[in-house]
């Protein structure tokens, strides 16, 4: 399985801890990628909004990119897929647009023929890698754990341009928070929104939105959230503080990328996966998967890797049939 | 088949709370919703309060919340959601206050709608009325195809949290008027002064739950943005929004990247008590590691990005 890596620029910038942890652990689940070093900002919605050419040229540009290398698209961030997926659709069905997005990237000697696809990290584990394959690589399972997933708007609506999850009623997260062995939480505020595109400038808004889905979380006895946004973790880590003050409550919910989560089950050491750059304590994961991790190399059982199953049964894992 | 359907009800004179309703009903072949409520009223509780009148998706009476959705219930197939939910549960469009089962009040709605005043204004009209539209001239992008719902404000997050909020389904109908040509500059720029005021476009989240649940796709989000496109191109810049777009095209030109080191500082502008109020978030940041370096190298090729951008720009 070989991807171009979109990056995006939250991954680059505010959040290095997503792209550190995707790099820890995509190998493990088979996955190999070509980064896309020169490619731009999606445009996140924004640049739309004074420029829709000018957005969607940056988006044909990097599929032109990838298509050169012969590769599909990966991205990490939701925001990137769901601009990336509206643009995609938009150029592969539109000749006349498609040829006069072109013609602004002919300076650079590229052209987007429209044979490129671009998944999320979250879509290629679920779809690609597959779920079986997620459990045989978990080492040590976040059995007894409630993990709140929380989308984001962007990897979920318009769903026409998306064409993975049901908007309404998605359930990709929840497959991979099971396959790790934790538990979901179920809560209505899992496909709303973050308010990040507008915290600068709105900060109340947002933060009551924010406030009132960390609080619902937090209510239906999340020990921790999942998101495969890094725009909705800045908002829901960087502002949790604020946003508990602004709806009156004590939060304190550790907030994980995607891969972090993936890597902390995989037995990733929790220094690789960068997750004491968020402002919101993770020790209390860590923790509990530290402590399972030694009791995994400790048992008595053990040769070759064990595996501890939700209900705490061991089970032994890939090295069995050689030992 | 018989299904069950769970129905909110709720009458004001008589209820502290709204409490739930189990009908059980034989659905048949291609039943809608409406179908299953007007069943259940007619068969087995008339109290049972909602609105509809055309029961084709035209007249917009009957949006309410199926299965935590906003949906009209005449287009929505029993079976469907059953299929999809393995229920059916009922209640009214949320964040409007209800008066009795699923009949909500809409005079918020309504007064949203007439507050941005649905009507061409120009200083010079001729007598007999606004002239018809020059031919092939408008682009309304489909907004004038609203039946006035509600499902988008209903399914609105900015609107859950801020009831303040002009919403989705005002906003597109603004939008209808600014892109209207019969209607003059001064009348526009009027317009779009007061739409990018509090309450106004710029407390869009671009969440596109509208986008989603419209029954008509209108697509009013598409429309806010092309509100904020208009205010900008008239040289409206100085709100936190604007700067947030302008700042970030700016940006994405001369790094290839955003650098959200410098984004804040950008919607900020020149305001001392804004860039106060950031700061100590920056700092803690800074101290995690979070604060990408200002002066990190553009990505390669920038040239290339900068010069698209420049193209676009007109």
């Amino acid at each position: 399985m070989r991807y171009a890596l979109y990056p995006g620029c939250a991954a680059k910038g505010a959040t290095p801890e997503l792209y550190q942890s995707t790099m820890a652990i995509i190998g493990r689940l088979g996955i190999e990628v070509a980064e896309l070093t020169a490619s731009s900002c999606c445009g996140a919605g924004v640049v739309t909004e004074a420029d829709p050419e000018g957005a969607l040229a940056l988006n044909a540009r990097t599929f032109a990119q990838a298509e050169r290398l012969g590769l599909d698209i990966m991205t990490i961030c939701g925001t990137c897929q769901g601009v990336m997926s509206s643009a995609n659709r938009q150029l592969k069905g539109d000749a006349a647009l498609l040829q006069r997005v072109n013609r602004l990237l002919e300076p650079e000697g590229l052209t987007y023929h429209g044979n490129v696809q671009v998944k999320h990290l979250l879509w290629i584990v679920v779809r690609e890698v597959g779920l079986a394959k997620l459990k045989d690589e978990v080492q040590v399972t976040l059995g007894d754990l409630k993990i709140a997933p929380f989308y984001g708007c962007y990897i979920l609506r318009p769903s026409w341009d998306l064409g993975f999850d049901d908007p309404e009623n998605p359930t990709s997260l929840e497959k991979v928070i099971r396959a790790v062995g934790a538990e979901p939480v179920d809560y209505g505020g899992k496909i709303k929104c973050c308010g990040f595109p507008i915290i600068l400038e709105k900060e109340d808004i947002a933060l009551a939105m924010n406030g009132a889905n960390l609080k619902e979380a937090k209510d239906g006895g999340a020990d921790a959230m999942v998101t495969p946004c890094p725009l909705c973790h800045m908002s829901l880590d960087i502002y949790q503080e604020r946003a508990a003050k602004k709806v009156e409550t004590n939060l304190n919910l550790p907030v994980l990328h995607l891969p972090q989560m993936l890597g902390l089950a995989m037995g990733v050491p929790s220094r690789e996966l960068g997750v004491e750059r968020h402002l919101v304590p993770v020790d209390r994961i860590v923790k509990v998967v530290e402590e399972r991790k030694s009791k995994v190399t400790h048992s008595p059982l053990s040769h070759g890797p064990l595996h501890l199953r939700s209900n705490g049964q061991p089970r032994r894992g890939k090295g069995e049939g050689a030992s | 088949m018989r299904l069950a359907f769970t129905v909110q009800r709720y009458s004001p004179e008589s209820d502290s709370a709204p409490h739930d309703e189990t009908y059980r009903l034989d659905v048949t072949r291609g039943m809608t919703v409406l179908d299953a409520l007007i069943r259940i009223k007619n068969e087995q509780d008339g109290r049972l309060t909602f609105r509809y009148s055309c029961r084709s998706a035209i007249c917009g009476s009957c949006a309410m919340t199926i299965n935590d959705a906003e949906k009209l219930a005449c287009r929505t197939s029993v079976r469907k959601e059953w299929e999809r939910y393995g229920g059916i549960t009922i209640e009214p469009l949320r964040h409007l206050p209800v008066l009795k089962d699923l009949a909500v009040d809409m005079r918020s709605f309504w007064g949203k709608v007439r507050a941005i005043e649905p009507w061409i204004q120009a200083a010079h009209l001729p007598p007999t009325g606004p002239l018809s539209l020059p031919a092939g001239s408008a682009q309304f992008h489909n907004v004038d195809a609203c039946i006035m719902c509600g499902a988008c404000v209903a399914a609105c997050t900015v609107h859950e949290v801020d009831q303040g909020f002009l919403g989705p389904a005002a906003l597109a109908k603004a939008y209808r008027f600014v892109a209207d040509p019969r209607e003059d500059s001064a009348a526009r720029t009027a317009r779009l002064e007061v739409l990018q005021g509090p309450t106004g476009m710029w407390d869009c989240t671009r969440c596109n739950f509208c986008v989603e649940v419209c029954p008509k796709d209108v697509k009013p989000m598409e429309a806010i943005i092309r509100l904020r496109r208009a205010a900008i191109q008239a040289g409206m810049t100085d709100t936190g929004g604007a700067r947030h777009v302008v700042g970030f095209r700016d940006l994405i030109a001369r790094f290839g990247r955003l650098n959200e080191a410098l984004m804040p500082l950008k919607v900020v502008g020149l305001s001392l008590r804004r860039l106060l109020h950031v700061l100590p978030l920056g700092v803690r940041m800074l101290l995690k590691g979070k604060v990408p370096n200002p002066l990190h190298p553009p990505i390669e090729g920038v040239q290339h990005v900068r010069a698209l951008l420049e193209r676009t720009r007109r």
